[in-house]
């Protein structure tokens, strides 16, 4: 990994200088947009008063259910859907329809299907991650080299084998692109559902502080949101660069 | 009993204008246990279309291919095919040890010999240093090499060779000739090599078989002389070797002209 972008931070440190000087600017801003300085307060006073742990944790759970239950079934499917072009071909009219469509779109469905709670914003979160994972590990293994599969056959795999130590690890950094794309997607739908019908989690807990005018505390909560998901994705970044030691020489740019 | 026999064999397509072309025409031939043969002919005239019927990937259209008396249905065991495009063959998630060793692990072969195997003949296709090293860090010629080890460390028993040599630079090639030689004489295994270098072809081979343009047939068996171990410097300078060269160009040329329909 490259060392610590200062530039980066620099320009991320004005835009917060920015932001603190135009909150203060007239007590009418400060209402709507808080200077940062007090968002920071609010920020310190909901994690320490354990405010807030709960509504991380319970969002944390959803968002890792929904994605781990998108990614197992994802790979799967795109792994039969590459492997067997027929059922690909009576599918991908079917795919192709539902695929652009917004996610959030199947909220009221899922409303409606499963009632308020945890089993519909996993079901949306699943049902949104899946696509990305899907098409991608779809792509990896029909972009596999026929050759790699033929050799396997010359050294006498059969077709699980061939599967499994030939066309998964090929199709590996298509799936690991596919799961990168639907970390962030997993928890903007999380986020989502639960403003519409959460009860709890931040994305309940930034619109009930709106509601409630307490601005301050919104940013805070939009401002754990963020950091939750830089924190995943460079999680998620140390774990492929572990898993795809091999590709490391040729990842290293695009990972920094 | 040879340890192949290619009776009749001929291999049509249907192109996707739906016209058929006939690749193979009729194509019969029998290869000793340790033996290196080879087929040479022009260009585009079904050698590989041959060798992965014979490896069993492709279905033939009619005829039979036999090996160690058994009829291919699907790839034979103990039958390796090191294909032309070798860079496409290896397996960029494998260290250079782990691809040589795939085809002993796929055997289910893990002890430690296995593991002294896959080195002995990284060593002896000049690589070594370069056991964990990923294919993409190797240069072409380094790749043919890690492709040929990972096929003889599989030691078997019938290896088939697509124009292997066809993409490396002439220096790489001479030296490889003479490393797959040592080895072959060494193990004792059957080789069947394809290659439109006509003089790869007789520095290499016990017997050549050359053939037409498409739709290819066997136009001529030669038997080539020379004895063991063979010298790039003498054997390629033997008189012998220049008039054996200008026959199978003659053969060729000829072959083709009759065969343009």
């Amino acid at each position: 990994m490259k060392s610590i972008n200062w530039t980066g931070w620099l320009v991320f440190a004005a835009v917060v200088v920015v932001w603190e000087v135009a909150g203060r600017s007239s007590p009418a801003v400060q209402f709507y947009i808080p200077p940062a300085s007090q968002i920071s307060g609010s920020l310190i006073q909901i994690i320490a008063s354990g405010e807030i742990a709960g509504h991380v944790g319970t969002t944390l759970t959803r968002f890792v259910a929904g994605y781990l239950i998108a990614a197992v079934i994802a790979v799967t499917a795109g792994i039969l859907l590459g492997y067997f072009p027929l059922v690909h071909s009576y599918l991908e009219t079917l795919i192709e329809f539902l695929r652009p469509m917004p996610s959030v779109a199947i909220i009221p469905v899922a409303i409606l299907l499963l009632g308020i709670g945890d089993g519909m914003i996993i079901a949306v979160t699943v049902y949104a991650s899946l696509w990305p994972i899907l098409i991608n590990t779809l792509d990896g293994v029909r972009h596999i080299e026929p050759t790699l599969i033929h050799t396997g056959k010359t050294f006498g795999l059969g077709r699980w084998r061939i599967l499994k130590s030939i066309i998964l690890p090929a199709a590996s950094p298509y799936i690991m692109t596919g799961l990168r794309i639907s970390l962030a997607i997993a928890l903007i739908l999380v986020t989502t559902a639960e403003m519409i019908a959460g009860g709890k989690g931040l994305g309940f807990y930034i619109l009930d502080e709106e509601r409630s005018l307490r601005n301050s505390n919104m940013y805070a909560g939009i401002i754990l949101v963020a950091s939750l998901g830089y924190l995943l994705n460079r999680l998620f970044l140390l774990g492929e660069l572990g898993l795809m030691k091999w590709r490391r020489g040729l990842v290293a740019e695009e990972v920094q | 009993m040879p340890i192949l026999e290619v009776r009749g064999l001929s291999k049509s397509y249907r192109q996707l204008g739906g016209d058929i072309t006939l690749a193979i025409g009729d194509i019969s031939c029998q290869v000793e246990a340790g033996e290196f043969v080879s087929f040479v002919g022009p260009s585009g005239c079904g050698k590989t279309t041959l060798l992965m019927s014979i490896a069993g990937l492709i279905a033939p259209s009619a005829g039979q291919i036999v090996v160690k008396g058994a009829e291919v249905k699907g790839p034979p065991p103990n039958l390796v095919l090191v294909f032309q495009e070798f860079n496409k063959s290896l397996f960029a998630w494998r260290s250079v040890l782990g691809n040589v060793l795939f085809g002993l692990h796929a055997r289910g072969e893990h002890s430690r010999a296995t593991g002294t195997k896959g080195e002995t003949l990284i060593e002896l296709v000049g690589l070594k240093g370069f056991e964990n090293h990923y294919p993409w860090e190797l240069s072409g010629g380094m790749q043919q090499r890690v492709a040929i080890a990972r096929a003889l460390a599989y030691e078997p028993e019938l290896l088939l060779m697509d124009e292997p040599f066809g993409s490396l630079d002439a220096l790489t090639r001479l030296e490889l000739e003479d490393t797959l030689l040592r080895i072959w004489e060494e193990l004792g295994t059957t080789i069947l090599f394809i290659t439109h270098d006509i003089e790869e072809a007789i520095y290499l081979s016990d017997r050549i078989w050359v053939l037409s343009r498409r739709p290819s047939r066997i136009i001529e068996e030669l038997r080539i002389e020379f004895g063991r171990p063979r010298n790039q410097i003498v054997t390629r300078g033997a008189p012998r070797f220049m008039e054996l060269r200008n026959e199978i160009y003659r053969l060729i040329s000829d072959g083709g002209m009759g065969e343009t329909n």
